[in-house]
């Protein structure tokens, strides 16, 4: 990433006081603590009024959430396909062997 | 057979419970251990390996999860083991994929324009094996984590208790575990690839 990224403008700079000191308010650095118990639904109330309120003033909160939670849904499908189906197969010669092993 | 019967049928040596769990529960445990290693007789012997281990501690099993959650905790567990195995040791490469921020503690975030479906990313049989080469480049140690919670959806207690890890540790793993993945998928969800 460009160093110049890391060093905000006036602009952002008073944006992150803003968040940073104003009631009901928290800095991005605090809404990404947060994820993961906001998607569970685990959040206290205040804590969810709080973190929706970041989400309705910071554009990149929001495109870096809903870009996390596509995240989540295309990792799901990739690796659990639904055309695959249930997994069904015991091949017979391993169910044998597990259970020869346990006899030994 | 219930759980419950099952459980003290193995503890008592029972030819019939064993085998009846053998049966109900390998299929599903050979699914978590190739999604794992992405190969079929490497997810056999960990298979076998589980079972094996299945019988030697029965005697400790609590029942505070399934049996079911109990087996496919050990079996990832043994699969967890091969994938570290493979991996050599280096820094840890996940840091670098890490959400940005500026020094006002302000995210940096390129806009989205368009972000697709998972639906549209994977109508392409390429795609999906380009999605999962991207999850395996996620450390061993996070990857198990990311797919016990979110592809084999097994509460974080759960994983915690398979993986003997806390809670917290869980969630730190996890959060960074979709975080990188995301910064590995950004191609992919902007269309790009
Ligand atoms: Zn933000």
């Amino acid at each position: 990433m460009a160093a110049d990224q890391r060093r905000p403008g006036i602009m952002r700079q008073m944006r992150g006081a803003m968040m940073k000191y104003m009631p009901l308010m928290i800095t991005c650095v605090e809404f990404e603590t947060f994820i993961l118990d906001y998607l569970e639904g685990s959040l206290p109330p205040r804590q969810r009024r709080i973190f929706e309120l970041h989400l309705k003033m910071c554009r990149e909160c929001r495109d870096y959430l809903a870009a996390y939670k596509a995240t989540m849904g295309v990792a799901k499908r990739a690796l659990k396909d639904p055309s695959d189906g249930p997994p069904d197969d015991a091949p017979e010669d391993l169910v044998k062997a597990v259970l020869a092993a346990r006899e030994r | 057979m219930t759980d419950e019967e099952l459980i003290e049928g193995l503890k008592a040596g029972d030819d019939q419970a064993a085998e009846t769990v053998v049966r109900t529960h390998m299929p599903r445990m050979l699914a978590v251990a190739r999604r794992l290693l992405g190969d079929s007789a490497l997810a056999e012997d960990c298979v076998q390996e589980a079972f094996a281990n299945m019988f030697r501690k029965i005697g400790d099993f609590e029942g505070r999860s399934s049996l079911g959650t109990w087996l496919y905790g050990i079996v990832a567990n043994q699969a967890l083991m091969k994938l570290r195995q493979q991996t050599r040791r280096r820094e840890d490469p996940i840091d670098d994929l890490m959400p940005e921020f500026d020094t006002s503690a302000c995210r940096i975030e390129a806009p989205w324009q368009h972000l697709s479906t998972p639906e549209e990313i994977l109508d392409r049989e390429k795609r999906k094996d380009l999605v999962i080469d991207m999850i395996n480049k996620l450390p061993p140690d996070y990857r198990v984590v990311l797919q016990l919670r979110d592809i084999e959806e097994m509460s974080t207690a759960e994983v915690a208790d398979a993986l003997n890890l806390t809670d917290g540790n869980v969630k730190v793993r996890l959060h960074r575990a979709r975080s990188a993945l995301k910064s590995l998928l950004e191609p992919v969800l902007r269309g790009e690839l």
